[in-house]
This record gives C-alpha cells, sequence and structure tokens, in this order.
C-alpha cells in the first residue's frame, strides 16, 4: 500500500517533463530557421506542431525513465505505508526528493542533447570536425582497443562501486557478515535526526569555508609581494610553496608535534613571552582552529604558486593606466587586480574546498584523531569511522552519499561559473 | 614602476649615503623572510626533534642533539621505513606510467578518430570527473579488499590506474595541436600507431611530464585507500607505515624516530616538486581550461 500510488507519481512526471518540452521545442521551432527535419515524414506536415509532439513525447518519457532511475530500484518504498497504516513523513519527503532530483536530471540531459542534435550542432564540438581524422574501419578498431582500458577500469572501479553505495545505503550491511537486509531509507532517516550527524556536517563547513579564506587570503598576499622581478624572487619563490609536496600525513605530525599538550614547543614560546598557554588539541572550541592552522600551512604553497602566475599576467600597462589616472593601491588591487584574478581564485576554492573535505583525513587523522570528543570529525572521517572500525557498512554508505551532494553542489558551482561569468582577462 | 627597470651607473650607487642603499621595497623582503621562517620552522624543528631523544624533546631543546643514529637505527632496521618507501616507489611509478599509457592513448582516440558514439563514451568519462573514490571507497572496499581479495600492489594501483583528468590533459593537449599534423601524416601514409608512435609522443613529452610530476605526488601522499585495503605489514606505503612510529618503542622514545620517518618520507616529493614545478604547473594549466 502505498501513500501515493506510483501510477500517478509517473502520470505527474510524464505531465509536467512532456509539458515542458513540448513548450521548449515549439518555442525552439519557432525561433530557429535551422532546426533539423524529424526522420518521421508525418511529423513534418505542420512542423511546429509535429516538434511539439515530438517533444513532448520525449519529454514524457525522460521525465519517467528519470522517475524511475531512484525509485524503481526502490520499489517506491518510501511511500509504503507500515503495517499499522501509518506513512512516516520524513520518508515520503525524502522520496519527493529522490523523484524531483531523478527526474530533473535525466530531463535536463536528454532535452539537452535534443536540442542539439536538433539545431545539427556536434555533440562534441570542434573536435567532431577537425580535419585529418583517422577514419574507417581499422581506425575503429584502434580506437576500441585505445579506449576499452580506460572505460574498463573506470566502469568496474568508479561506476560498479558508485552503484553499490546506493544500494548499500538501503540496506543493513555489516562488513564481514554476508547476509544483508532491506532497510529502504532507514540509514537516511537516522542521520537526518541525529544530531551528532549534524554537528559533524556543521564541523567539515566550517573548516572548509575558514581554510579557503585564510589560504586564499594569506597565499594572495604573499604572491602579491613576490610575483615582481626582485632580488632572490626565485629562491623566495621556492621556500614559500614547498609545503605542498608534504602530505597531509605528514603536516598532521609534524603539527601535532609543534601543539602537542606537554611536549609542544609552541606553547612553550607562548608561555616563556606571554605566561599562559593554549589547549591546541584538548579543547573542542579550539581544536578545529588548529585543523585550520595545519591544513593551511600544507595547502598554502600550491595557492601562492597560482597566484604569482595569475598575477604575472595581469598587463601592467593597464594597472600604469590606472595609477596615472589617479587610482590609489587599494583601487587598482580590487578594482583591476582582483577580478583580472577571479578564475584563479575560483580554481583555488574548488582545490583548496577538495582538500578540506577528502584530503585533510590524513592530516586529521594523526593530528586530533577527530577529537576531542569529535570536535574535528568531518564527514569524511565518520565515513571511514562507521564503515570500516564499527563496520556497520550500510550507515557508511548513507553518510558516502550526502557527502556526494557536497560534491555535486561543487561541481556545479563549478560549471556555473567556468561558463563566462568571470573575467578572463584577454 | 617604470624607474625600477632603470638601472643606476654603480659609481653613482657608491656614493649615495647608506639609507639609500636599502632596496626600495624593503619591506616585502622583511615580510618575505619573516613568512618563510614562519612556514620552515615546523620542519625544521622536526628535523631537530629527529635528533633527539624524548627527555630533550620534553626540555624544547632547539638545537640538533646526538642521537640521531639511534633513531635511525630504530628507524631503518627495526621498523623497516625503506621497506614502506621502497613500496611506495612501486606504487607511485608503476601507478603514474599505467596512467600516462591509457590515458595517452584515450586522449589521441578522443581527438584524432573519427567513430560513430564518440560523444557518449566521451560523456562516460566526463562525468567520472564528479565522482571522488573517497565517495565510495566504502563500495569500492567491499570490491577490491572483500570480493577479489586484493591486499597488496594491485590494490593501490589497478583501480586507479585510468583517470579522467588525465585523459583530458592529454585531450586538452592534443586538442591544440593542429590539425595539419595528422592530415599531413594520413597523407604520408601513415597509420595511427605510426602516427602515435613517430608524431604524437615526441612532442607530448611536455604534458607527459606535466602528468608524471601531478600524479606521483598525489600517489605518494595516498592515504586513505592504502589504510583500509592494505593488511600485510611488508606491503603498505609510506604514509601507513608511519603510524608504526607512532607507538612507543624499545628506546622509550617516541617522538624522534617518528621525525625521522616523517622527514625521510618528504624527500622524494619534495624533490620532484622542487625540481618540477613548471611542469606541475603546466600540468594544471592544460586541465584547467582551453
Amino acid at each position: 500500500m502505498f501513500v501515493v500510488s506510483p501510477l500517478i507519481l509517473l502520470a505527474l512526471a510524464a505531465l509536467v517533463g512532456g509539458g515542458g518540452s513540448a513548450w521548449l521545442f515549439r518555442r525552439a521551432a519557432g525561433a530557429e530557421t535551422t532546426i533539423r527535419l524529424l526522420p518521421w515524414s508525418f511529423l513534418n506536415e505542420r512542423r511546429e506542431d509535429g516538434l511539439t509532439a515530438f517533444g513532448a513525447a520525449l519529454g514524457g518519457s525522460a521525465a519517467i525513465v528519470g522517475a524511475l532511475i531512484f525509485l524503481g530500484p526502490l520499489n517506491f518504498c518510501p511511500f509504503a505505508l507500515d503495517d499499522d497504516g501509518q506513512a512516516d513523513s520524513l520518508n515520503v519527503l525524502m522520496g519527493m526528493i529522490l523523484f524531483v532530483v531523478g527526474a530533473l536530471l535525466v530531463h535536463t540531459l536528454v532535452m539537452r542533447l535534443a536540442l542539439r542534435w536538433l539545431r545539427k550542432e556536434r555533440l562534441l564540438g570542434a573536435l567532431e570536425t577537425r580535419p585529418g581524422l583517422f577514419r574507417g574501419p581499422s581506425a575503429w578498431l584502434i580506437a576500441t582497443v585505445f579506449l576499452a582500458p580506460t572505460i574498463g577500469i573506470l566502469g568496474i572501479f568508479l561506476y560498479y562501486p558508485m552503484f553499490d553505495t546506493f544500494l548499500l545505503s538501503t540496506k543493513l550491511a555489516r562488513l564481514g557478515a554476508p547476509r544483508t537486509r532491506f532497510v529502504c531509507m532507514r540509514n537516511f532517516n537516522q542521520l537526518l535526526s541525529d544530531a551528532d550527524y549534524g554537528r559533524t556536517v556543521l564541523v567539515s563547513f566550517f573548516l572548509a569555508v575558514l581554510i579557503v579564506l585564510f589560504s586564499l587570503s594569506l597565499s594572495l598576499l604573499i604572491a602579491q609581494m613576490v610575483y615582481r622581478p626582485m632580488k632572490g624572487g626565485r629562491i623566495y619563490r621556492t621556500l614559500l610553496v614547498w609545503p605542498y609536496a608534504l602530505s597531509p600525513v605528514i603536516a598532521g605530525i609534524v603539527f601535532q608535534l609543534l601543539f602537542h599538550n606537554t611536549a609542544g614547543v609552541l606553547n612553550h614560546m607562548i608561555d616563556t613571552l606571554f605566561g599562559f598557554k593554549i589547549d591546541w588539541l584538548l579543547r573542542p572550541d579550539i581544536a578545529p582552529w588548529t585543523v585550520v592552522l595545519a591544513s593551511t600551512w600544507n595547502i598554502m604553497g600550491f595557492c601562492i604558486l597560482f597566484y604569482i602566475a595569475g598575477l604575472q599576467n595581469v598587463p601592467q600597462d593597464l594597472l600604469e593606466a590606472a595609477a596615472i589616472d589617479g587610482a590609489n593601491a587599494f583601487q587598482r588591487f580590487f578594482r583591476i587586480t582582483f577580478p583580472l584574478l577571479s578564475p584563479i581564485t575560483f580554481f583555488l576554492v574548488v582545490t583548496t574546498t577538495t582538500y578540506a573535505f577528502f584530503d585533510s583525513y590524513g592530516l586529521i587523522d594523526f593530528l586530533t584523531a577527530g577529537g576531542p570528543v569529535e570536535a574535528t570529525t568531518t564527514m569524511m572521517y565518520e565515513v571511514f569511522e562507521v564503515g570500516v572500525e564499527a563496520r556497520n557498512l550500510g550507515s557508511a554508505a548513507a553518510r558516502s552519499l550526502l557527502l556526494f551532494t557536497v560534491v555535486i553542489g561543487v561541481t556545479i558551482m563549478q560549471f556555473r561559473f567556468s561558463q563566462g561569468r568571470v573575467t578572463y582577462g584577454n | 614602476m617604470a624607474t625600477e627597470l632603470i638601472r643606476q651607473p654603480v659609481v653613482e650607487r657608491r656614493k649615495r649615503p647608506w639609507h639609500k642603499r636599502i632596496p626600495e621595497r624593503w619591506y616585502a623582503h622583511v615580510i618575505l623572510i619573516v613568512a618563510i621562517i614562519i612556514m620552515g620552522f615546523p620542519v625544521y624543528y622536526a628535523g631537530v626533534v629527529a635528533t633527539q631523544t624524548n627527555t630533550q624533546v620534553f626540555n624544547y631543546q632547539l638545537t640538533p642533539s646526538k642521537y640521531l643514529s639511534r633513531n635511525w637505527d630504530l628507524v631503518v632496521n627495526q621498523r623497516q621505513l625503506p621497506r614502506f618507501m621502497l613500496n611506495s616507489v612501486i606504487v607511485a611509478v608503476v601507478m603514474t606510467t599505467g596512467k600516462a599509457i591509457l590515458s595517452l592513448l584515450a586522449g589521441m582516440a578522443f581527438v584524432f578518430f573519427r567513430i560513430p558514439g564518440k560523444w557518449l563514451v566521451f560523456g562516460f568519462v566526463l562525468i567520472t570527473l564528479m565522482m571522488p573514490t573517497e565517495v565510495m571507497a566504502i563500495a569500492l572496499f567491499r570490491l577490491v579488499g572483500i570480493q577479489l581479495q586484493w591486499g597488496g600492489y594491485q590494490a593501490m594501483i589497478v583501480p586507479f590506474i585510468a583517470s579522467a583528468t588525465a585523459t583530458f590533459l592529454f585531450r586538452q593537449h592534443f586538442a591544440s595541436i593542429p590539425s595539419e599534423l595528422s592530415e599531413a601524416a594520413q597523407i604520408d601514409g601513415a597509420n595511427p600507431l605510426q602516427f602515435l608512435w613517430k608524431v604524437l609522443i615526441p612532442i607530448s613529452w611536455n604534458a607527459i611530464a606535466a602528468l608524471f610530476v601531478i600524479q606521483f605526488l598525489y600517489a605518494w601522499n595516498q592515504y586513505l585507500w592504502p589504510l583500509m585495503v592494505v593488511q600485510e605489514t611488508a606491503l603498505k606505503p609510506v604514509q601507513v607505515g608511519l603510524r608504526t612510529l607512532v607507538s612507543g618503542t624499545e628506546t622509550g622514545d617516541s617522538f624522534g624516530p617518528l621525525m625521522l620517518g616523517a622527514v625521510m618520507a618528504s624527500i622524494p616529493p619534495l624533490l620532484v616538486f622542487i625540481f618540477l614545478q613548471k611542469q606541475f604547473m603546466s600540468g594544471f594549466a592544460l586541465t584547467r581550461d582551453k
């Protein structure tokens, strides 16, 4: 028994998806003259109507397929009523989210491709129309052989585990136990009502935001000093960027020594100079800052390297012209240099965020081991703790998928911003 | 700004009073030197502690001591750090080489061949950019560690030997090669393999070197995955092997040996990074955008 019948949901998807695409196609047909003829002649008798019908059919089926990609394997269980005939509202909400996200995903993808195809655009752009391509059966064979290993490895070791993560997240599964049980969305439900998990998410974002802010602003400041030709410039640059080559693990080890609560030399210095000590690794409100400090130290070299390259590409005549017009150093920086650097800043935001969410694992493991009282346990750290140490695969998979939404967010941001919103110099 | 570039005659410089002889942007030098000292201190101190006993560490001694050989004996002979480092070298070199070969071939197929459904294959590779291995580490472990029962080099290398970023690096690099080159090769009757061997590889060494630097650092610094999947101590890479130095040791020293290990494990990536910085940068420039 279901709260909403799956058939009604699918009909809704078909209606909305079909309607939307019909409108899109009709508009495209009216606006553009270069649109491709449809392969079925009866649809072309009145072109606009034909395209509208074609769009409706395509969009409707895309939305149905999309709605089914998540809910199909789950057998629509989020909408199921339990034995007492009660519905879990949290379950239904998550079911709706899966429904909408799946439908939107497939629908958008199909529409994009279909419109490109209709406009007679090549799906890969210039690379398909390049002259001098190898063609014919033998080229075919060679290309297949060239691509097969990459496709195979990605399929087996990336796509399959992705798929398995989805499956696992709906199961009660333990590491080492052969039997699993299907529990629908229970792993997710537990996470959503778990205050500890909420704190883990907060900690991850807190660390990411601070690491990005600190490392980018400090490295821009340093790069600003060193990018111009100066005495010993090369030596300075090398001495500033090398910490990036050290792994997060090494950074964790070194800083653990520095901040150690009894042997830490930093506290000794502070104590001699100012007469107090800081519990770098022992206090839950300070430990995250210690992690930020160590991470910033580790990743800053990378940012400096790229900011130097970026600053060297800022046209000097532009800055000189502004100076002649009476712009002071601050105005020149914020009105000219910084906007011109935005693609690099953006690239660095993405890289540093990735570092904070994923690579910082090794650093945290050696520096604080997620403590004190889980104050530095990030989402990634918890996936490992729950999945491997506590052997709860199902919950770990659910956590992985929530972490995955962060990745998707960053990726979407990346695409959005790289499509012309950022100033690209010349 | 332009005046900086005009060289003053040497004679005149001698005559100037002392305060004019200070470099024009002296404050930049001061700030940079302070920054370098602050950034270098953690590793300097780690190097110093590598020569000390625990007692000296707890006395906050900031100068090198004479116990390096004792720590060395523990790290090298008893805990076998060189063995872990050798594992890391093997994994990093094999993974990097394999990745270079596979992605070069795939990149070539994407740019120089006309094959039906290329966009579909391309999309298949493109989407994996959104799937970091960390996210599916749990499921990957179930596949590699439990179903396939891999626990050594192959577990560390094979799943990562193909990558979308590396494929795109070569795709971008090849796309920037004028198409006349492959046209001319075809007119001269070269088949794709000859074109690859005689033309493409010789002009791609820069891109290959760039890929090598980035991937070597990536492979050397990997931690989470080997920690999960490698069970046998003798096969662990150095980042994981360092954990064996954390626990208390026979001599009672914990800090010295650990720091010595950390310094030793840092030398290979540091050398690669410092000497091949240009290649490192150009690799990112290639993958970033057209």
